[in-house]
């Protein structure tokens, strides 16, 4: 069995999805959680119920952005022995199912594995880019050069308290999308999306034609379906941790991962979007 | 090189490694404090609370019997005797006046020993402001009594139950407490590190220690010390006193870390002297982490210290050469605590005891005329049952209870 080849870049499934008049479905799960190969089957899963951009974490022992729930998938992926050349390894068996993949990361395993090192090995790895929540541009110059040099995405993160000038500095920062970080807040899902959101996204419109993807708080499929209905691209991370958290076995766990990814990818697909011309 | 340049940069230590969300709040805060560096009306509220308040200046104490017993002359910097028992005030009461002042009503804070929870649940009280510490679940144990000060305070104690427990984790907590409630909450760091501008501006609000020792010195003797000593966990102290004395090149600095331990345990909190450069935080400085950028555990006695971090400007002055940094295992920093205890008649801190145990080394190593000036950084109530267990000055019934994670002296 063939795989479809992985899109060129993260920002080419973006762009793919809004060619078919739809947002993207971004789909995230740390790395080694509930297991290494756990992890695999369950994003691959992801990608085949229709996910369009897969985000591997890098579980970190010290997530100041994350709420309890990822918080706890990290703690298990460490004590399971989750090195950073296994997110590697995750995002190689991820990629040639043909997703695109990308790395979220907290900055300091990157400092220590090297930045030009660690962007040369994403991309080896078939990896199109890292989201870094805790490294704002002023800090990135490393980052900049190494991501330029080896072909990948740089996602960056802006937020409801971002100035109209720190919008206009990151998303120049940016390659591929633009991270929206929809509520001031750490991760989780949350029963009710954010009102803020759509006034954050229309300020970053104004600054860029790049997709914008929004983060934090989306669990099913009517949430993804009013997300979609402003922003390029829905990112899901926690409710995808609960399913496995709280599955019986991980058969049921990748199963409910799934069914999830279905409910959302029709949830993308319900908005009328005209396609793009 | 003694301040950071515009982005908050030690040479290549200290910036901004945070979530974008909170960069508003950095700026908003950048933007507050420096007003308030020219500011008379501040300088002269915050230089009135210090005085009325927290009773500065205070006292530089010629320690002549405990000076007898290391071989040099020793000066005390007294910031035990300050209002809350320790220095942490002095930058408490700064940050809840700039609280104060940027309208917001809530403070947060991360406690380790509880010295700084203490201050800021004082200066919560004192200015009205709602107040929530952030401490690790394992240092309410050992530091129960600061626990029951804080409430008595009327300030929010949680206990965080993640990772090591410990104060590392406790700055997790707040910080996620930040990125969520910012609009009307300012966090309190505690110590020289954190995102720009918390190590220099805690360090200007804790330089008053130095400030006033080198005039007390000047005024005592006609002559500077040969040699400053603190010790050092985030080096909130150390800093305090350091930089006034940065400029004098005849004047050694010394920090001490807690080794725990011993270094070659893998069981110490001894960032300079153990760990490498990498963020943990907000700031890029020294870091105890493994091969793949991990924080590892740290391990004291001392809870003010046991913290796998170090403020950046702390990196900068090792890197240059400027103070020098070493590690003090809790077998020795106890032996110092109970010298101090019977040759002066003061209980210090068990971080303090850090400094006094260095003191001790280089007392050896510059001879009888070497003049130290030692911050006694904090006072020792909160240490009683940790101490007293360690010394087996305790009954069966009364060995029970906090800090039972302790070894007894081999």
């Amino acid at each position: 069995m063939t795989a479809p080849a992985a899109p060129a870049s993260s920002g080419a499934a973006f762009a793919q999805a809004r060619s078919e008049g739809r947002a993207a479905l971004v789909g995230y799960l740390p790395a080694g959680f509930p297991s290494y190969d756990g992890c695999i089957e369950a994003l691959v899963a992801m990608v085949d119920a229709g996910v369009d951009v897969v985000e591997v974490g890098l579980p970190y022992s010290d997530p100041v952005i994350d709420g309890a729930t990822i918080q706890a998938a990290a703690e298990i992926a460490l004590r399971g022995g989750t090195r950073t050349a296994d997110v590697l390894r995750t995002v190689e068996a991820v990629a040639s199912a043909g997703a695109a993949v990308v790395v979220m990361t907290y900055w300091n395993p990157v400092l220590r594995y090297g930045p030009e090192r660690f962007a040369r090995d994403l991309r080896a790895a078939g990896g199109r880019g890292l989201i870094t929540p805790d490294l704002i541009p002023e800090e990135a110059g490393e980052w900049m050069a190494a991501a330029a040099s080896h072909d990948l995405d740089r996602v960056f993160l802006v937020a409801p308290s971002s100035s109209e000038q720190r919008i206009a500095r990151t998303v120049d920062a940016c390659r591929g999308w633009v991270y929206a970080a929809s509520t001031m807040g750490v991760t989780g899902a949350r029963t009710k999306t954010s009102s803020v959101a759509p006034a954050l996204v229309e300020r970053v419109r104004s600054a860029t034609a790049l997709p914008i993807g929004v983060g934090l708080g989306v669990s099913d499929g009517g949430q993804a379906a009013e997300v979609a209905a402003y922003a390029d691209g829905v990112i899901v991370g926690s409710a995808f941790v609960r399913l496995l958290l709280d599955a019986d076995t991980p058969s049921a766990g990748v199963k409910a991962v799934a069914g999830l990814s279905e409910e959302l990818a029709a949830g993308v697909r319900r908005p009328a979007r005209p396609a793009a011309g | 090189m003694t301040s950071p340049d515009a982005t908050g940069r030690f040479g290549p230590y200290g910036g901004r490694y945070v979530p974008e969300a909170l960069i508003a709040a950095l700026d908003e805060l950048t933007a507050a404090y420096e007003k308030s560096t020219t500011d008379d009306d501040f300088q002269q509220e915050f230089h009135r609370l210090l005085r009325d308040y927290a009773g500065r200046p205070s006292l530089l104490y010629d320690a002549t019997r405990l000076s007898e017993e290391l071989g040099a002359r020793v000066l005390l910097k007294r910031e035990d005797l300050n209002h809350t028992g320790a220095h942490k005030i002095n930058n408490v009461l700064g940050q809840a006046l700039l609280t104060q002042r940027m309208g917001k009503t809530r403070v947060i804070a991360e406690t380790g020993a509880g010295q700084h929870g203490v201050a800021t649940a004082t200066a919560a009280a004192l200015f009205g402001l709602e107040c929530v510490v952030y401490m690790g679940e394992v240092d309410t144990h050992r530091q129960a009594l600061n626990v029951a000060r804080m409430r008595l305070l009327g300030a929010t104690v949680v206990p965080v139950t993640s990772g090591s427990r410990t104060l590392k984790d406790a700055m997790n907590e707040a910080f996620r407490d930040w990125v969520t409630n910012v609009d009307d909450t300012h966090y309190v760091i505690g110590s020289v590190g954190g995102p720009h501008p918390f190590p220099v501006m805690v360090r200007d609000f804790a330089s008053v220690i130095g400030t006033e020792a080198r005039d007390q010195c000047l005024r005592l003797l006609d002559r500077l010390p040969d040699a400053v000593i603190a010790c050092v966990g985030g080096g909130s102290n150390a800093m305090g006193i350091f930089h006034a004395f940065i400029a004098d090149e005849s004047v050694r600095l010394f920090g001490f870390e807690a080794a725990g331990e011993g270094i070659d345990t893998g069981r110490h909190a001894a960032t300079l002297t153990g760990g490498t450069p990498g963020v943990l935080h907000g700031a890029r400085s020294y870091v105890l982490q493994d091969e793949d950028g991990q924080t590892l555990e740290s391990h004291s006695i001392s809870a003010g210290l046991d913290y796998p971090g170090v403020g950046p400007e702390h990196a900068w002055l090792h890197d240059s050469g400027r103070a020098t940094y070493r590690a003090v295992t809790d077998a020795d920093a106890m032996a110092a605590f109970e010298l101090l205890c019977r040759t002066e008649g003061i209980i210090p801190a068990i971080e303090t005891a850090h400094a006094l145990a260095g003191a001790r080394q280089v007392a050896e190593e510059l001879g009888p005329d070497a003049l130290l000036l030692v911050n006694l950084s904090g006072r020792g109530d909160k240490d009683v049952a940790t101490a007293g267990r360690w010394f087996g000055l305790l009954g069966e019934a009364d060995a029970e209870g906090p800090g039972e994670n302790l070894n007894p002296p081999a």
